[in-house]
């Protein structure tokens, strides 16, 4: 891409949390998040069920502008810009940042409108064919299906589904990617597939990964946060914190936090 | 003996209590009793089935035995289709009451789908969860069961008079559309939902509207439950006499409906008309319309369980 070569410092960071909290209703998912996320990074959020990694992500582009009493408060800020101002078009932003998700979640129809649709919606009809071939190539899905591009989506393997919902995400050409437990529905081999093709990725995008796989995050990230869910006082609500946020290497070699270590070693969790 | 082998004969004989047995006999005569409530219900339909069939068939088929005072005039189904009503219930065809219904059908069909299918995309789709909403889904469900002579009571307030359309087959049509315009909105509805949320929020996380998300991937994925819910409010509205007749359809029509503004008659008023009438030969050409009827919900079911077993799987 022709952003790669004005990447000069490789420490640059793409999202700024600061003091993040995300409630549904009265319900707290998720607060008191401070981060920063580098550029063409695999960044992995990890963490028991419950602790608000999801709901996280999902800030990251909006979609919980779409859950009815979810709210954001504190700031977070997509290479410089408040991602929650008034002005920001949620529409715009999602076609920024792309979202893979958990279950594979292709659209019913031909392999080629999967990736046509993005295309469409934003307005990059020129050249197409070049276009679906190019997404599909760096998905690598490319050799498997440039035969029956015409096929029903639904017709592929779960994990070739997934190669699709990649591709179409990173046709619309986003600067960073993330993904909500992308492996989660998939069998060994076909997320070691995923795997490869994120350090594929990583090149040109950025990524943020959600997972419940300690294997994953480690082989396949460069920085980890880890949360973890805290019950309050009268013990009746459960909220997500960021316990402890650094090089993957570093997290799961030396890290910081007691807890930490105990989830890692998958003593507790 | 050892311990352990009067503990194993033990244990061995609690397997065999019996009970297998017990279970299997109050289990057959549950089965049982099923069975025989179907049995009931289809045998109820076939003898009425066998009983129209048998009657009606006289005016149908040309080659059935009939007596020697009169020779029958209506003996086909294109006869049957084709002529007007009569005096004479062996001359009398069925023409103009078909006719009717095809109007009223085609009628109904323009007018429900496109109001029918964007109230529920609407509702499903872009309504606020607030109080009006809520309130407007009740009285959708609550409308759906509303008797159907009120809604001939309403057609007759309202297109008849109000907007002066007469008793018109356009009146007719449009008072049926209120009448399945509910089931319709609900079926519709149904089938919105059944689309995943994931397909939703697929296309927005790729740039999409809302607006896109909803024409280009939600509806067309709806579209199969929505004709099928269509077609299935289309097969209720066939058959409905009580709104037409409040309405002010006609009961004798002795010519084709030409625009939209003729007066009509529809195959269930033009059925019970005949069935009213005192002489025995009447019942036949009655039974001909009801087979006419019956062929025609069954085609319309049979086209509703098509288009849903055809596209169903590709969701």
């Amino acid at each position: 891409m022709e952003t790669k070569e004005t990447v000069q410092v490789n420490n640059e960071s793409v999202f700024n949390v600061s003091d993040l909290s995300v409630s549904y209703g009265d319900f707290v998912a998720i607060k008191n998040v401070n981060m920063d996320i580098t550029k063409n990074k695999i960044t992995a959020f990890i963490g028991p069920s419950g602790c608000g990694k999801s709901t996280l992500i999902r800030t990251f582009n909006r979609m919980n502008d779409l859950i009815l009493g979810a709210k954001v408060n504190g700031t977070i800020t997509y290479q410089g810009v408040d991602l929650y101002d008034k002005m920001v078009d949620p529409v715009q932003v999602r076609r920024r940042i792309g979202m893979v998700f958990q279950k594979p979640n292709p659209f019913p129809k031909t392999i080629k409108e999967n990736i046509t649709f993005g295309l469409k919606v934003n307005n990059m009809t020129d050249n197409m064919d070049d276009r679906v071939e190019k997404a599909l190539t760096q998905a690598a899905l490319w050799d498997e299906v440039k035969d029956d591009l015409d096929k029903n989506a639904l017709e592929l393997s779960g994990g070739q589904q997934q190669r699709l919902c990649i591709a179409r995400t990173i046709a619309v050409e986003p600067d960073t990617i993330l993904m909500d437990e992308p492996c989660s529905a998939l069998d060994p081999v076909a997320t070691k597939k995923i795997e490869d093709l994120m350090q594929e990725l990583v090149k040109e995008f950025s990524i943020l990964i959600v997972t419940h796989n300690m294997q994953q995050a480690s082989r396949s990230s460069d920085y980890c946060a880890f949360f973890t869910t805290k019950t309050s006082d009268d013990g009746k609500r459960r909220t997500g914190e960021l316990v402890e946020f650094n090089e993957t290497s570093v997290m799961f070699t030396t890290p910081d936090k007691e807890l930490t270590e105990q989830y890692i070693s998958g003593r507790f969790g | 003996m050892l311990p352990e082998s009067i503990e194993k004969n033990m244990s061995n004989e609690t397997l065999i209590t019996g009970k297998k047995a017990e279970n299997a006999i109050k289990e057959s005569l549950f089965l049982f009793t099923l069975y025989i409530c179907v049995t009931i219900a289809i045998l109820t339909l076939m003898t009425l089935i066998y009983d129209v069939l048998s009657t009606g068939i006289t005016r149908l088929t040309s080659d059935y035995e009939v007596g020697l005072i009169t020779k029958i005039q209506i003996d086909n189904p294109v006869d049957f289709l084709t002529t007007l009503d009569s005096r004479y219930p062996d001359r009398a065809g069925i023409g103009p009451a078909f006719a009717g219904t095809v109007w009223l059908m085609i009628i109904v069909v323009f007018v429900t789908f496109p109001f029918g299918t964007g109230a529920a995309i609407y509702l499903q789709e872009f309504a606020p969860k607030n109080r009006l909403t809520r309130f407007i889904e009740l009285n959708l469900t609550n409308l759906a069961g509303v008797p159907s002579v009120i809604y001939g009571l309403l057609g007759l307030a309202v297109f008849v008079r109000l907007a002066g359309f007469g008793r018109s087959v356009l009146s007719g049509g449009l008072t049926l559309t209120l009448l399945i315009l509910p089931v319709v909105i609900v079926a519709s509805r149904e089938a919105l939902k059944a689309v995943p949320d994931t397909i939703r929020q697929g296309a927005l996380a790729l740039g999409a509207t809302k607006f896109q998300a909803v024409f280009r991937q939600v509806v067309p994925s709806a579209i199969p439950g929505m004709v099928t819910g269509m077609v299935l409010g289309l097969s209720r509205a066939i058959g409905e006499t009580a709104p037409l007749i409040f309405m002010g359809a006609l009961t004798y029509v002795n010519y084709f409906p030409d625009t939209p503004l003729s007066g009509f008659t529809a195959i269930p008023i033009q059925v019970y008309n005949w069935i009213g009438y005192p002489q025995a030969e009447w019942r036949e050409t009655a039974s001909a319309g009801i087979i006419l009827l019956l062929g025609l919900l069954l085609i319309m079911n049979s086209l509703a369980i098509f288009i849903r077993n055809r596209y169903e799987k590709d969701l």
